[in-house]
Order: C-alpha cells, then sequence, then structure tokens
C-alpha cells in the first residue's frame, strides 16, 4: 500500500472548483514534485495533504503505518515570523510538539531529536543564535530541522528555495535530496522550479486545473505535458 | 518619604492595589507578548471597550455583581475575534476597531439614557481611566484577583510550549496535528479575563499600554522568545509596583503613571538596544 493515495480530489473554495479529477500515490522514498503554473491548484493541493483544507470532494488516504500528523510541512515564510524573537533551539524543538500530546514539557527523547535535526541539518552552531538575525538559507534550513522533529517519514516543502540566491537554492536543493536519498524520507515539492524538479525528482505531477500528468520523470520527459513545459521552459533560460 | 510609604502601608486598601497590580501586570505582560506577536495590540483596546459597554448594561439592570455578566461576555468577543472563523480574522483590525467603538458608544448612551447616577461623567471618566477603583477595591474583589491570577499564570507555564507553538506558526501546528485551534481558545479566553481584571487597574483605556509595553520592552533587547517573557514580565511588575508607589506618593492618577513609567522603561530599553547593536 502506498504512503499516501489522492482519490478523484476536488479542490476549490467554497463553490469555485480550483482543480479536480486528481489521482496519485506516493510510495515510500518517492521525490514527488508538483507542478504547475501560479493558480493552477499547487498550493490548495498541498494545503488538502496537510489537511489545513478540506476537499470539495474524494478522499486522502494515508497508509504503510503513517499518521496523519506524521507529515512534516515546510512552509512559506510569514511576515509574521520576520520579526519572531525565538532562539533557533526553541523553534526547531516545537517540532517534537506533536508528541506531546497533553503533557506540558519536552522530554529528554525530544530534546535528542530536535539536537539530532539540528545536526542532520547542520545548524548545530546556530542553535543558541535568533532566528529573525539568520540569513534565508539558514532559517530555512532552521524550519526544515523543526519539520524533521515532526516526522521521520514524509515532508512536505511549499517553495523550499522561494527567495533564495542561487548558491544557497543549490544547497538548498542538495540538503533535501540527502534527506531523500540517505534518510529514506518522502518529500513532496511544490515548485515553480521545473529545472529543478527534473533534476532530483522520481515522480512528477504536473497539474493545471485538471492533472495533465502523473507518473515518473522518465515519462513525464516523453509526455506532451512535459515536451510542452520544458520547452517553454528552456526557451525562458 | 519613606516614612510617609510605611504609614500609608498601615491602610489595607493601600496593599490590596499593591497586590493587584502587580498580580495584573504580571499576567498582562505574559500574554502580551503572544498577543503583540500574533498582531493582536489593539485587542486589549478592543476588548476592554466591549466590557466597558457590558459593564454600563450591567449598572442598568441594577445587578449586584456586574463581573457575572461582564466575564462572560468579554470572553465571547474575544473567543470571536482571536478565534474566529477565516473571514473575521482576515478583517481583524478592521473587526477590532468596529466592535471598540461601538461598544463605547451604547455603553455611553444607554449610561446617559437610564442611569440615576448625579455625577454621571465622573462615573465614565473612572471606568475608562480607572482613577479612584483601585483604590476602593475590597476583599472578595482581592481574592477573586488573586485566584483568576495564579490560574493564568498556571495556564500558561502548563501550556507555554504550545502557545509558542502556535504564535510562532499556527498552519506548521495544525498540520502535525497539533489542536491549535483549541489553544487559540485558551489564548482568547485568557485574554478577555486579564482584561476584565485590568480594567479595575488601569480603566479600559490603558490596558493596551499594559499588554503592548512590556512586550516591546523585552523584544528590544531579548533574542528567545523563553527569555522575551521573563523580561517582560519583570518590566511589567516593577513598573506596576513603581508606578503605584509613585501615585501614592504624589497623588498622581495610578493608571497612568503605571504606564509612565512603562513609557520610560521602554525609551531606556530601545537606546539600550540600539547602542548594543
Amino acid at each position: 500500500m502506498a504512503l499516501l493515495t489522492c482519490k478523484n480530489l476536488t479542490l476549490g473554495y467554497d463553490s469555485t472548483v480550483v482543480a479536480a479529477n486528481i489521482n496519485f500515490q506516493v510510495n515510500q522514498g518517492d521525490y514527488l514534485c508538483i507542478i504547475g503554473e501560479n493558480g493552477s491548484g499547487k498550493s490548495t493541493l498541498m494545503k488538502t495533504i496537510l489537511h489545513l483544507k478540506a476537499p470539495l470532494s474524494g478522499q486522502i488516504i494515508t497508509g504503510d503505518g503513517l499518521k496523519q500528523s506524521e507529515i512534516g510541512y515546510l512552509p512559506q515564510q510569514t511576515t509574521v515570523q520576520k520579526d519572531f524573537p525565538a532562539s533557533v533551539n526553541e523553534i526547531v524543538l516545537s517540532g517534537c510538539l506533536n508528541k506531546c500530546a497533553l503533557r506540558p514539557f519536552y522530554n529528554k527523547a525530544e530534546k535528542a531529536l530536535a539536537i539530532e535535526s539540528m545536526e542532520k541539518m547542520g545548524i548545530t552552531h546556530l542553535s543558541k543564535r535568533c532566528y529573525r538575525e539568520l540569513s534565508g538559507g539558514q532559517q530555512q534550513r532552521v524550519l526544515l530541522a523543526r519539520a524533521l522533529c515532526a516526522t521521520q517519514k514524509m515532508l512536505v516543502l511549499d517553495e523550499p528555495v522561494a527567495g533564495l540566491d542561487p548558491k544557497v537554492t543549490m544547497e538548498m536543493y542538495e540538503q533535501i535530496n540527502k534527506l531523500n536519498r540517505e534518510y529514506g524520507i518522502t518529500v513532496i515539492m511544490v515548485s515553480h522550479d521545473i529545472s529543478a524538479a527534473l533534476r532530483y525528482a522520481t515522480h512528477i505531477l504536473h497539474i493545471s486545473h485538471e492533472p495533465l500528468f502523473f507518473g515518473t520523470k522518465e515519462d513525464y520527459l516523453k509526455s506532451a505535458a512535459g515536451l510542452a513545459f520544458t520547452k517553454g521552459g528552456n526557451e525562458d533560460a | 518619604m519613606l516614612d510617609k510609604l510605611i504609614s500609608y502601608f498601615q491602610y489595607p486598601f493601600v496593599q490590596y492595589a499593591l497586590i493587584v497590580g502587580v498580580l495584573i501586570a504580571l499576567c498582562s505582560s505574559l500574554l502580551g507578548v503572544t498577543l503583540v506577536l500574533k498582531r493582536f495590540s489593539f485587542i486589549g483596546d478592543g476588548l476592554s471597550h466591549v466590557a466597558f459597554g457590558i459593564m454600563c448594561v450591567a449598572g442598568i439592570l441594577n445587578l449586584t455583581n456586574d463581573m457575572l455578566l461582564v466575564l462572560p461576555g468579554t470572553v465571547l468577543c474575544a473567543v470571536v475575534l482571536i478565534s474566529g472563523s477565516e473571514k473575521i480574522r482576515l478583517k481583524g483590525d478592521a473587526a477590532v476597531a468596529m466592535l471598540s467603538v461601538s461598544s463605547l458608544a451604547i455603553g455611553y448612551l444607554i449610561m446617559n439614557l437610564f442611569s440615576s447616577s448625579s455625577n454621571l461623567s465622573g462615573d465614565v471618566c473612572s471606568t475608562l481611566f480607572g482613577s479612584t477603583s483601585i483604590l476602593t477595591l475590597s476583599k472578595t474583589d482581592v481574592l477573586l484577583c488573586v485566584v483568576l491570577s495564579v490560574l493564568v499564570v498556571a495556564l500558561f507555564v502548563l501550556f507555554y510550549n504550545k502557545i509558542f507553538a502556535v504564535t510562532f506558526d499556527e498552519n506548521f501546528a495544525l498540520a502535525t496535528g497539533v489542536k491549535a485551534k483549541a489553544y487559540n481558545m485558551l489564548i482568547a479566553v485568557i485574554t478577555a479575563v486579564i482584561i476584565v481584571l485590568a480594567m479595575n487597574l488601569v480603566g479600559s483605556l490603558l490596558i493596551s499600554a499594559l499588554i503592548v509595553f512590556p512586550a516591546l520592552c523585552a523584544m528590544r533587547l531579548f533574542k528567545s522568545f523563553r527569555q522575551v517573557i521573563i523580561c517582560a514580565a519583570v518590566v511589567s511588575v516593577v513598573c506596576a509596583t513603581s508606578g503605584i508607589l509613585i501615585s501614592v506618593l504624589m497623588g498622581t492618577p495610578v493608571g497612568s503613571t503605571i504606564i509612565a513609567a512603562n513609557i520610560v522603561v521602554f525609551v531606556l530599553f530601545s537606546i539600550i538596544g540600539k547602542i548594543k547593536r
């Protein structure tokens, strides 16, 4: 059984349908990239996968021992966070909160998990620093470390390189790739960046109000949607 | 001067004022950090005006204990404003502003139409600026305040980590299975309780200051959430204590004096923060 299966999903707000007939599944160890233009329903799909929003119809089924609360999430930064007084350690540790239930404080295992996550992301030396004083790339690493505290199984990344410079962007992609290959964490990434998607992903979901393509990267490159999109992308570049 | 102070402290009403003042300052500063960071700085102002409006209604109904009406009413408004549906929250500041002005207006209107008091503007003034009421507290008021403050502090400590997570990133908390909505509701209820309590101290116009200033002071200097919370609590308690002492000695209005003390600390911390950077 797949980790995550979406069946006949229809997404939207109130009566407005943003995207319909979405069917796909994600297996353990996959690196799925969801691509599409602005307004194509990518973000809505992501919010629905995270249960932040209910679908208009259809089902999202988690399987293989994955609980809904075990999907880690790397959100886009909000304005609130830009001047938030918090140390890196506090933020990373807050990812463990879903393990606490009603227990008021973190236990030793959770603190150790936070330290381990920071090591994985290479930010141990920043742990006492203030979040708002870090660079964009460092902040993303902090949030990714927090997501690693919440899950060891699946990460959902929302435009993880938005606003980063090219060098940091490359480092970020390498880091995500490492999490996927070395630690076996399943990755779902929403992105504009078609070239990175084709470089790292194993599977592609291309949506534009309806799914244009779902399958492996190799098949995508041969498909009509893939050819049109990648060709367009190359002309831009 | 010290003799004078000691002689004043023989009076129970001065002791009461100090106890209540310090407790309320402590509670409001704890919640203040969260509210400022959630961009709800004006919630104190809005809710206190709501409480004022309800108090006026309770007044004309001749209720013996208006807390029975004021507390639940304010809690309800807080819950709607802070943890209400997306649509209300999108218009957060406008909703707060609208609710605040209309409660104030309606409350004053009702008082004017139905009040039997001969000193109407005096009554209104003391509710708005809390000029005298803190010096006229009864033993039950003090007891109620102590119990509620202890409850607020206990809840805050027990839910500290949850409050942090919900303040920093509500969506992440929701997505990873944390009951963010419930914690938002908790924050709303505690806020309303503190505001109703604080009306005795500084009156409804100055509550925002009690909530906002300690948090802003602490954020000038400190960089982790825990340090900011602790610093805000200390600043708030120190300002409240010195404000009450000064007002007893000099005969100045209590609320305004406390807030003046807060302003001084804010300026001081801002300068220190600039120099450190």
